[in-house]
Parts: structure tokens; sequence; C-alpha cells
């Protein structure tokens, strides 16, 4: 069952990273740069899920090494808030900028965007 | 000292958001470069004085050693060089910027990106665990991202897209080798990753994806060959003192620095580790000199240097020999070129800066005479053309001789034969920056009026100038107290970062 999860997460890193390199498509980039980062946040949790556990809050009653034996690892949550913020600063700083790409020159077309040789 | 450490982060952070608020307010708008420059150079001296103290490891929040999830910030021998390398360039760039970026509206906006920058890079160098690690590399990165586009015309735009999206792809591929390592350790702290992928054995094939991925995504953010397609377009637009930054700095400290920690202090230094690092070096090193010589713009010329100049730190930087003293050589060269590479190359793109200013054109062919125009100037760019062509007594010289020594006693003649002829290559594009820009007849009108850049330009080419000589003269007393150190915290990576314990 979780493997099939891992395989899905990956597959969707793959389409991702095919719509970087393939398309010519300024917008369709960014979202494959989108795919990519859900793909990794939904691995991050996907690290710390135990399939029954339960949440990763200690109750009255419970000790310690109970709950470490029970419930998610809270970890990889607190990481994935952390890069979920690190992707919406990302992605309002891609749209900036293709937006000014656009209106300098006129279109999203990669290969009419080419006035630098590198 | 401890409670100084955190101050590194913290101070440009807390700059560059007073910055933004203090431009909202009509008559503070004028002191947003002097807090700047302030912030930076209490910086300077606070990694400075870090110099003289021991390793020093810092738990945020009071986690204390014990507990494995805790914030840690390490400061040891090579994250006090890499420290005071920043804080020394980005105040330096930052004095040039006062005169530099008048021509742009809005300069707070730069003050405020440039501030996160250093204060993310100062975080990157000071991280103790992987995934602050990341965060760190990515505020540096959208930070750089947004700088490269500073000007809005439209090919920085095209330039900082295509940085964006490889940075993007290198940063993600950085945290699925995080998190693969996390899946496997269930650690982030790297002195425990390390200990505990002992015990799992270096070799399965679940390290070997997380080596591979977190080794192509720092490449990426190091520019090495094959990933560098983006440097060369993106360093040559930013405005100078950002050139001078992002060659200067960024592509070390969270290209080549992190490199060398994850090899080194995390993974664990192996032989096929270092055979890929090594390739990759020489790659970087002989595509980029041949790529550079054949330019005509000056800042690119400059830019695709950066790409061989890091190669050849990275080279060495892999463990090219598995007996200690020869891998501390390597690498004492290799931190060494580290360091006056951070020097020249920045000094190189604040010269490039001011010709551009007085001439207003970066084509090598349409200068010309300035050496007689522009005396300060052309005296800084040959200061640092020498220093990077490797001409004794400039700082250059030294750590490539360490270099090419270290490669031949560890038994890398041919290494050794191509780093010479790729410092030899160096020469020759730089003769021919002397020759078109600095000598002979000016090629037009701009170029025959061009007068000296302000004094707060010319102050900070002078500085790094100074540097890159003293630097190779005192290159003794550096390597006993400041590199060997740096050198020592990589190889013996059991000592300080081993778990728990007190320092």
């Amino acid at each position: 069952m979780s493997t099939g999860i891992y395989i899905l997460a990956f597959a969707v890193l793959l389409a991702g990273l095919y719509a970087i390199v393939a398309k010519k498509n300024i917008v369709k980039i960014i979202v494959g740069l989108l795919a990519v980062d859900y793909a990794l946040n939904l691995m991050l949790v996907l690290v710390g899920y135990r399939t029954g556990g339960t949440p990763p809050i200690l109750v009255e009653g419970q000790t310690p090494a109970k709950l470490a034996a029970a419930a998610v690892d809270p970890l990889p949550q607190a990481m994935v808030l952390t890069s979920i913020v690190i992707g919406l600063g990302l992605t309002a700083l891609m749209v900036a900028l293709g937006i000014r790409l656009y209106e300098r020159y006129g279109t999203f077309d990669t290969n009419r965007i080419r006035r630098l040789r590198g | 000292m401890m409670p100084f450490v955190p101050l590194l982060v913290i101070l440009p952070l807390g700059a560059a958001f007073c910055v933004v608020a203090m431009a909202q307010v009509n008559w503070m708008r004028r002191l947003t470069a002097p807090l700047a420059i302030a912030a930076v150079l209490a910086n300077l001296v606070i990694s400075a004085m870090l110099l003289g103290f021991g390793d020093i490891r810092f738990f945020v929040g009071g986690w204390g050693p014990e507990s494995a999830i805790g914030i840690e910030l390490v400061c040891d021998g090579l994250s006090k060089l890499m420290a005071v390398t920043i804080n020394l360039v980005a105040l330096v760039a930052f004095v040039f910027a006062v005169p530099y970026m008048r021509r742009f509206t809005k300069v707070w906006l730069f003050d405020s990106l440039l501030l996160l920058m250093i204060g993310a890079m100062n975080g990157v160098v000071l991280a103790g665990d992987l995934f602050n690690l990341f965060v760190f590399l990515e505020i540096a990165a959208i930070a750089s991202y947004a700088l490269v586009a500073f000007g809005c015309e439209a090919e920085e735009l095209e330039a900082a897209f295509k940085y964006m999206v490889l940075g993007t792809v290198g940063s993600a591929f950085i945290l699925l080798g995080v998190t693969i390592i996390y899946s496997l350790t269930g650690q982030l702290n790297m002195a425990m990753v390390h200990s505990l992928l002992g015990k799992v054995g270096p070799g399965g094939p679940a390290v070997l994806l997380a080596a591979a991925l977190l080794l192509s995504g720092l490449a990426l953010k190091a520019a090495m060959v094959p990933f560098h397609a983006w440097l060369p377009d993106a360093h040559p637009s930013a405005p100078a003192p950002i050139s001078a930054m992002l060659s200067g700095v960024l592509i070390k400290a969270s290209g080549v620095y992190v490199m060398a920690r994850i090899v080194f202090n995390v993974l664990g230094a192996s032989d096929r580790l270092a055979v890929i690092l090594m390739a990759m070096g020489t790659l970087s090193m002989l595509i980029g000199v041949l790529l550079a010589v054949g330019q005509w713009d000056i800042k690119r010329l400059l830019a695709y240097h950066s790409i061989t100049q890091m190669g050849s730190a990275a080279q060495v930087a892999s463990r090219p020999s598995p007996d200690m003293a020869l891998a501390g050589l390597c690498l004492f060269g290799g931190l060494f070129h580290l360091f006056n590479h951070a020097m020249f190359k920045s000094l190189l793109f604040l010269s490039s800066g001011s010709i551009e200013q007085q001439t207003g054109t970066r084509e090598l062919k349409k200068m010309g005479g300035l050496a007689r125009r522009m005396k300060v100037t052309s005296f800084c760019c040959r200061v640092g053309a020498l220093s990077i062509s490797g001409v004794p007594p400039f700082n250059g010289f030294f750590s490539k001789l360490i270099i090419i020594v270290a490669l031949v006693l560890a038994g890398h003649e041919v290494l050794a034969a191509l780093a010479v002829f790729v410092a030899l290559v160096t020469l020759i594009s730089f003769i021919k920056v002397q020759r078109y820009a600095l000598e002979g007849a000016a090629a037009d009108a701009h170029a025959a009026n061009a007068v000296e850049a302000p004094v707060l330009m010319q102050t900070a080419m002078v500085v790094l100038a100074v540097i890159c000589i003293v630097s190779g003269l005192a290159i003794v007393p550096l390597g006993e107290h400041v590199l060997g150190p740096a050198a020592d915290a990589l190889l013996g990576a059991g000592r300080l970062l081993s778990t728990g314990g007190a320092p």
C-alpha cells in the first residue's frame, strides 16, 4: 500500500521534471516546477507516515515511549510546512518573472525568448 | 563567544526587514544603505573575532546536545573561514554599491535582498543539520534569483528565469536527498547522520541514490560542468556588486562548501565520491577556461573563469589521496584557493562594473586606453588579473602552487599538468583583457571620455587589491590560524561533530 503511494509520488516528480525539460511554454514550465515541489512534499510526509498511526499528541495517562511506538513521526510534518512556505515564495517569484518576461517579449514561448547566447 | 554565533544570521536578516520598513518613511529612506553597511560590518567583526576562539556549538532554543531534533549551529574552522570570506566580500560589495546603484530606482530593495542573501549564506555555513542547510540554501537562492533580475531588462529577466528553473530543480534534488537520508537514519543532525550511516553501511543503494541526488543538486548550485549552463548568463546579468557576490561567494557557500561538508562530514569520503568530484572538477576546469578565452563580453569572460576556478577547488577538495597528510595538503590548497578566488574574482567583477559604468559598455572591443584615464580601476583590475592567472607573489600563485604540488604528490601527474595548462590559458585570456580594455587607443568616444569612478568604488576595489597582495605574502600565518583548522574540520569529521559530548 505505502509502496504504491511512494511510486505515485515519484511518478508526479518525473512528470514535473518532464514538463520542465520538454515544454517550451513558460507557464507549463512553472506548472512542472510546482508538480516537482508537490511530489517532494508528498514524499516528505510519507517518510513520517505509519499505517494506522495515531496523531503525535501526548494525552493524559500516556507515556512518551508508548506514544513514540504508536504515533506518526511529527518531524517530517514540521519540515513539510517549511517546504510548502518556501514553495509559495518560489511560485510567487516565478510567476512575477513570467509576467515581466511576457511584458518584455510579448510571448511565453521559450523558443522566442532567446537574446542570450549561453 | 557563544551568544555571538547566531548574530551572524540574525543581524543581516533583521536589517533586511528593517530596511523594507524604513523605506516606507521618506526621511529614513536615505539611511537604508548605512544601516546595511553597519550590519555587515558588525558581522565581519564578529566573524573575525570568532577566529580567535575554538569550535563552538550553539543550540537554538536551548534543546541541548542530547536532543536529536533541535536546531544546531556549528562554528568550526571551516565555518569561520567561510563566514569571514562572505562578510568581507559583502562589506566591500555594499560600499561599492553606494555610488554604483544610483542609476537604479528603489535601491532599498537591493539592500534588503542582498542582506537576505548574506544572512542566508552565513546560515548555510553555520548550519549543523541537513534540513536547515536546505532552508538557508533556498533563502540565499531566492534572494539571488531576484537580484539577477534586478534591472528588469529583457536579458536580465531571461537569465533570471533560466537560473531560477535550474536552481529550483537543484534544490528539489537536494531536498529529495535529505528526505532519503532522513528516512534511512531518522536523523537530520549532520554528525549523527554520519555515525548512523556508518552503521547502515555507506554502500547501500539508498545511500547511493541520496548521494547522487545531493551531489547533482549541489553541482547545479556550484555550476560544475555539465551543470554550468545557467552561470554565464546569470552572473553577468546582475548589477556588478551582485555579480561579485554571486561569483565571489554564493557559488562557494552554497555549492563547493556544502559539497565538501556533505562529502566529508555526512556521507564520509570514499574513493567512489572522490572520483566523481575529481572528474567534475577537472571537466569544469578545462571547459570553463576554454570557453572563457573566446569571450568578448568582459563579465561573461569572468563568469566562465568562475566555473574554471570552482572546478580546480572541487578537484582537490575531493580527497584525491587516501593518505591523511596528503589529503590535508590538498584540502589546504583547495580552501586557500576558495578564499583567494572570492577576493580576486570579486575584485575583477567590481572593476568590470566600474569600467562598465564609466564607458557604458561591456564589450572589450569597444574599450581601450583605460589605463591612462581610469588609473585606480586599471591598477586594481591588473592586480586581480595577475592573481587569477597565478603570477607570483599574488595570492593566486600560492594556492595554485599548493594544488599542483599536492596533486603531483598524490600521484595524479596528468591532473597537475592539466592544472598548469589551465593556468596558462587563464593568463592568455587576461592578457586579452589587458590588451583590449586597458592598453591601446580608445575604440570610441565613450571610451575616450571615460573618467575615474567615484571614490567609494575606488576604495572598495583598493581594499580587495590589497587583500590579494597581502594574503599571498601572509600565507604562513594564514595557513596556521585559519586554513589549517578549516581543513582539519573536514578531515577530522568525528572530532567535534561526534554525537553528543560537550565541545
